[in-house]
């Protein structure tokens, strides 16, 4: 009888692999009972990535998706118990896999889709009201550094991803998508998980933003009304939750 | 530092960003509940939760959809089954619950 630990290691094995781990007993035919645990376990894994893909699978199809599914669980089993943190490499992988290259966008369509999940079960923090963050700011601007909520991702992409995700939502109207890249800006927002567009120039200042730059290095190459809707943007959705004076003399 | 505006533009753009944050937003999504199609609730929750695409059936009171604001009372539905008219609703509706 191995150890349990050897045991486990074993059955974890087995379970993307082949033939029954050493030690598992059944009552009845115990590889023909061990396949069925296997089955069901990359059954529930593709069904995990399936949600957490949604517009992957509408993309390349059911049967596709269950054979990608296949591979990179083979390839990459889950590492947490936490089947909602499941395919954090899946984005990277599709980036790698040979049948999917012709569809190039793919990759960055499935990283915002991850972006989405992060975005759903990342921390609580308190938003500034646009009253805090004006007293905040009232003193010297140029060097104040913002703290933008957890929940907050940035995602460029040379593809316009979020139209592609827009026209693959439930109920979307087929719509032709615009040439050249997308910026996205996902965050959440009352239990739901938003895609807005940013133009590149949004998209470099809230990146900046999000790096601990502060506004006058972050901010500095737009005009006031382009940095007005920037800030509003943040400040409307409750992105805003915390401001420091900046210290390093790295941005003067 | 070389910049192509000053502090002062930056006030005047924190100001201004201010004003329009108190301002709704045409973009501005808000839940819709009663309207979504079965299996086509919205939600990003994910793997583990009994979150997304669960509503079973048509416009399930307790599914929401986001819609653009002001616009959820206004999509239009079949009528209910005893000729009364199917709404929307920006809150849970206790009609076309699962069995």
């Amino acid at each position: 009888m191995p150890a349990h630990r050897e045991l486990q290691a074993a059955f974890g094995a087995a379970l993307t692999g082949t033939g029954v781990p050493p030690g598992v007993i059944a009552t009845g035919d115990v590889a023909r009972r061990f396949a069925v645990y296997r089955n069901t376990v990359q059954h529930s894994l593709t069904d995990a990535l399936s949600q957490r893909f949604p517009v992957i699978r509408r993309l390349v199809g059911a049967r596709f998706f269950d054979a990608v599914a296949g591979v990179f669980i083979r390839a990459h089993p889950p590492r947490s118990p936490v089947i909602a943190v499941y395919g954090a490499a899946f984005a990277d992988f599709l980036d790698g896999f040979p049948p999917a290259r012709r569809l190039a966008y793919l990759p960055d369509v499935a990283r915002l889709e991850w972006a989405r999940g992060l975005a759903f079960h990342a921390a609580d923090a308190a938003a500034l009201t646009p009253a805090a963050f004006a007293d905040a700011t009232a003193h010297d601007p140029d060097r104040v550094a913002l703290t933008l909520h957890p929940c907050l991702h940035l995602l460029g992409s040379d593809y316009p991803v979020v139209s592609i995700w827009r026209a693959n939502q439930p109920g979307a109207d087929p719509a032709p998508l615009p040439a050249g890249g997308e910026a996205a800006l996902i965050f959440r927002d009352a239990g739901d998980v938003p895609v807005l567009p940013l133009d590149p120039p949004t998209f470099r200042m809230i990146g900046a933003l999000a790096a601990g730059k502060p506004m006058g290095a972050a901010l500095a190459h737009a005009d006031q009304d382009q940095i007005a809707r920037t800030l509003s943007t943040l400040l409307r959705h409750g992105l805003i939750v915390g401001t420091a004076p900046f210290q390093n003399t790295r941005f003067p | 530092m070389k910049t192509n505006r000053t502090t002062a533009t930056l006030a005047l753009a924190i100001a201004g960003a201010c004003g329009l944050a108190g301002a709704a937003s045409a973009q501005d999504m808000v839940k819709c509940y009663g309207v979504s199609l079965a299996g086509e609730n919205d939600c990003a929750a994910g793997p583990g939760t009994t979150c997304a695409g669960t509503s079973t059936i048509d416009y399930q009171g307790n599914a929401w959809t986001l819609v653009p604001e002001g616009s959820c009372t206004d999509i239009e539905l079949p009528a209910m089954a005893d000729g009364s008219a199917r709404m929307g609703s920006l809150e849970p509706l206790e009609r076309d619950r699962p069995a």
